[in-house]
């Protein structure tokens, strides 16, 4: 292999108002000593999705779940993640609030064991909110923005175990929303799911996207490039390229990113 | 080579010119505006978490109180027998002339000591080979429904109350053993005989356990070679879980020297240095059990029965040491 | 061929020593239960015991047990519970927590005598409480508290992580998560734990002949006063279960029927036993089913 090392990353930047959050030099270290994740500076534009793709340990998931704080229990991240305005990354950020804020979808679909109905008001119920006649209206609206209303509506007291994997995860899809999220963190969200329940996964994630900013880690480079605009390729804890998705599909510049994308769709 | 990257530009322009396609207007939440002062206050969630880590860690607190005033109680009782009242400790460690009421000079626990070691020890003894054979049995001989059988009857055996095996002891064992040997039928042999039933399935699950750690691979590979079965057993299954199996043995020792009724009613209770297995006997347990409640709190005969029980803390906390120790060298 | 040989030896001998091993269960586990069981009639289970003469029943005793039984259920659960849960969600991977489980380690292989000792000592005496079901109450929660803890923390650990990162994720705290998800779903695991602990916690005596007494008062099962001295609820007074009868008739050896008492009081021990053991992997199994909704309704 190439000394990528010394190769030049092509990273796209935009300006700081025209992003939903980004970061600077974000680094990851689990058990004290073992870097996982190497001064990762990315920006995420509002009101789109950007895929990270690259190999599995490439340090992508880990990146993710550095920007709600989920790795605050098994590692130490470093540098800055920006929101607002305001460094989140820090000690005394609420970080409940932050994951209000900042949605989770995980690789497997993780609903409760609870009715459906039950999976959304959950953690509304918890936020205070007590009001039945909101707590019905979130339920059917955050069901119908992810897509499961029409398929769930006549049996919402029902087990949501009892849902197929497709229908769970955009579940927990609809759970994220009710909380009106302004950034939604998808942690491989098909890898579970069969070819029909994707697709309409997928759909569901192009209709957020005008609400929402998306920021997804996929293995799967068709649906990158099916419902991404712009892309990020990790390697070994590096971001090494970052560009519109067009771009790091039809013309990547680093050696290392090609190489990754056509053994990918080949 | 180019032909295929410019397929690759097809399929991605294909997909890319896919998204374009106008969906279906959406009408669905809208994100709520972020009020960037509340990302820095303590909110519920922060007074829920400090509320419900203090709260359990209270608990686990109290456990730990608990075990240190047991430690605590039952060391400044055992203790002053030697502090108080004097007592030799050399004295009661090695000297069989047991009777406290009489003064100082006759507290000498060597009798019971030597009797609850001697149980302990033949008891582990007898059902070691017994439960290595059956621990064998269930992991190497058969399938794993007469396994889970065998091992539901065993973990029942481990729930049956130490007084029905006392009482079964007594009316079984006592008969028996008086039938062959004479005499009163209570003593060494027969409280060994009714620990080597307790013990046995202690032994035997945890001996289970260890068998069923040892990767299926070392067995395949040994087979391979041409080994047969018990050659597979015995030096590589056997090898490899030998202080899984010590730590096994030790737990069943550990049970059968703190075990105090269904000994106390099958040993005799005579405070006498055992001169064979047959002869009535007494061990640190029974004599706790059994006289207890006939001394007064604070007197020489009592303090030196708390003595006793500090023994058998202190050999309860050695066989922990023991199976820490086994399981650090691995 | 030597090797083959020994081979054959090695499986015989393992043969053998297994066959003796299951006539041996199958004769303490036959003579316990068919030595009793005949003498289990409602008139024994509901009369109550006699000191001298033959022909007394366990009626008290019983009770006795059971309330014993559901006090040590009551104050042992919160301990345990509260235990567990920080065992298995807060503790950090440290020399404390090092300590706190050698701590809980040693508790739970202390000799059942030296608790109820232990018990004595501190509750009966110190505290002035006498033989009293509290007295053994307590003793019987410090003999059950480590086990309880061990089976429930190895329930919640049992929950799948996926389920925690859904709540954390949400916003919740962790112990809304705790209390709110990850508990419910280890419910039936926890149910499991609780029930087998308390098949230990009925057949137990060491830990109370020193605490609840060997000896009953008289006990008026009409009188629903907790405070007063003859209610079968009050806890001050001195109470003898199932298990302590068993040793005390043996060992006093008065009344003329002790073999026949004893037989069928083993056999109701070991009968509820075996009912705790079975229920509560039924039962657990069940509540799973039914908590993961196996099936559609």
């Amino acid at each position: 292999m190439e000394n990528w090392q010394n190769q030049p990353n092509y990273i796209k930047t935009f300006d700081e108002d025209e992003c939903a959050i980004y970061t600077q030099d974000l680094s990851v270290f689990y058990g004290g000593t073992i870097q996982k994740l190497f001064d990762v500076s990315l920006g995420f534009k509002k009101n789109t999705i950007t895929a990270l793709i690259g190999a599995s340990g490439s340090g992508k998931s880990t990146f993710l779940r550095s920007l709600n704080r989920m790795n605050d229990q098994v590692a130490r991240v470093d540098g800055s993640i920006i929101f607002h305005d305001l460094d989140v990354n820090q000690k005394k950020i609420n970080v409940y609030e932050l994951r209000k804020t900042i949605g989770m979808v995980f690789q497997k679909p993780n609903p409760f064991p609870k009715s459906i109905k039950d999976n959304i008001i959950y953690a509304l119920k918890a936020n205070g909110q007590h009001d039945k006649a909101t707590l019905e209206q979130l339920v059917e609206e955050s069901l119908r923005a992810a897509a499961l209303w029409d398929e769930v509506k006549d049996k919402l007291d029902q087990s949501a175990l009892a849902l197929s994997g497709g229908q769970q995860q955009r579940l927990c899809i609809a759970r994220a929303i009710a909380l009106k999220p302004e950034i939604l963190l998808l942690d491989e969200p098909a890898s579970a799911l069969d070819p029909v329940s994707t697709a309409k996964l997928e759909d569901t994630l192009k209709q957020l996207r005008e609400k929402y900013t998306m920021v997804m880690v996929t293995h799967n480079m068709q649906q990158a490039s099916r419902i991404s605009e712009y892309t990020a390729f990790f390697h070994l804890g590096h971001a090494l390229e970052y560009d519109t998705t067009s771009n790091i599909f039809t013309n990547p510049q680093g050696s290392i990113t090609e190489k990754y994308i056509q053994g990918s769709f080949g | 080579m180019v032909k295929k990257e410019q397929d690759l530009q097809k399929v991605v322009e294909k997909a890319i010119s896919a998204q374009k396609v106008p969906h279906v207007k959406f009408k669905g939440i809208d994100p709520r505006n972020i009020d960037v002062a509340r990302l820095t206050k303590p909110s519920k969630e922060t007074r829920q978490e400090r509320w419900g880590k203090g709260l359990t860690f209270l608990a686990i607190i109290l456990i730990v109180i608990l075990i240190i005033a047991i430690i605590g109680f039952v060391g400044s009782h055992g203790l002053a027998t030697f502090f108080n009242d004097k007592v030799n400790i050399f004295k009661f460690l090695f000297s069989s002339d047991w009777n406290p009421s009489a003064g100082k000079d006759h507290v000498g626990a060597a009798a019971m000591i030597v009797t609850s070691f001697a149980v302990t020890l033949l008891a582990a003894l007898i059902a070691t080979p017994f439960s290595v054979a059956v621990a064998l049995f269930m992991t190497e001989y058969v399938s794993h429904r007469r396994a889970n059988l065998l091992q539901s009857v065993i973990e029942l055996l481990v729930g049956i109350p130490s007084v029905v095996y006392g009482f079964l002891g007594l009316t079984v064992v006592v008969p028996l053993i008086r039938t062959i040997f004479g005499g009163t039928g209570f003593g060494i042999l027969t409280a060994t005989l009714v620990l080597f039933v307790m013990v046995l399935p202690t032994i035997t699950s945890l001996t289970v356990d260890a068998f069923k750690a040892v990767p299926k691979e070392l067995r395949k590979s040994s087979a391979a070679l041409g080994a047969t079965k018990w050659q597979t057993i015995y030096h590589v299954v056997l090898r490899a879980a030998r202080s899984r199996i010590m730590t096994a043995i030790i737990f069943g020792m550990a049970r059968a020297f703190g075990e105090a009724l269904a000994v106390q009613m099958a040993i005799g209770n005579a405070v006498l240095m055992p001169f064979n297995l047959v002869s009535p006997a007494a061990t640190l347990t029974s004599q706790l059990t059994s006289q207890m409640g006939n001394t007064v709190m604070g007197t020489l005969p009592n303090n030196a029965l708390w003595s006793l029980a500090l023994l058998l803390l202190v050999m309860s906390l050695f066989f922990n040491f023991l199976v820490h120790l086994i399981g650090k060298k691995g | 061929m030597n090797s083959k040989r020994n081979n054959q030896i090695a499986t015989g001998v393992i043969y053998f020593l297994v066959a003796i091993v299951i006539l041996l269960l199958i004769g303490i586990i036959g003579n316990i239960i068919f030595s009793g069981i005949s003498h289990l009639s409602w008139q024994f289970l509901t009369s109550s015991s006699s000191s001298f003469e033959a022909g007394g029943g366990i009626r008290d005793q019983l009770f006795n047990s059971l309330y014993l039984l559901l006090l040590t259920l009551i104050i042992s659960l919160p301990i345990a519970l509260g235990a567990a849960i920080y065992l298995a969600e807060y503790a950090a991977n440290n020399w404390l927590t090092q300590l706190i489980r050698t701590t809980i380690e040693i508790l739970s292989s202390l000799p059942s005598i030296v608790v109820g000792l232990f018990g004595y000592l501190v509750f009966v005496v110190q505290f002035g409480l006498g033989f009293s079901i509290i007295s053994g109450a307590l003793a019987l929660t410090f003999f059950n508290l480590p086990i309880l803890t061990s089976n429930i923390e190895e329930a919640i650990k049992g929950v799948p992580q996926t389920q925690r990162e859904a709540g954390w994720a949400l916003g919740l705290s962790n112990w809304k998560t705790i209390r709110g998800i990850v508990i419910p779903a280890a419910l039936p695991g926890i149910i499991t734990g609780v029930i087998l602990s308390a098949g230990r916690v009925f057949g137990e005596a060491a830990a109370l002949i020193y605490t609840a007494g060997q000896s009953g008062s008289t006990v008026d099962y009409s009188n629903w006063n907790m405070f007063s001295p003859t209610s079968f609820l009050n806890v001050m007074r001195p109470a003898e279960t199932l298990a302590v009868h068993i040793w005390k008739v043996n060992t006093e050896g008065i009344i003329p029927d002790v073999n026949v008492v004893s037989a069928a009081t083993s056999a109701l021990l070991v009968i509820v036993v075996i009912i705790f053991n079975f229920g509560a992997r039924a039962l657990g199994n069940y509540l799973y089913k039914r908590l993961t909704g196996a099936k559609i309704k």
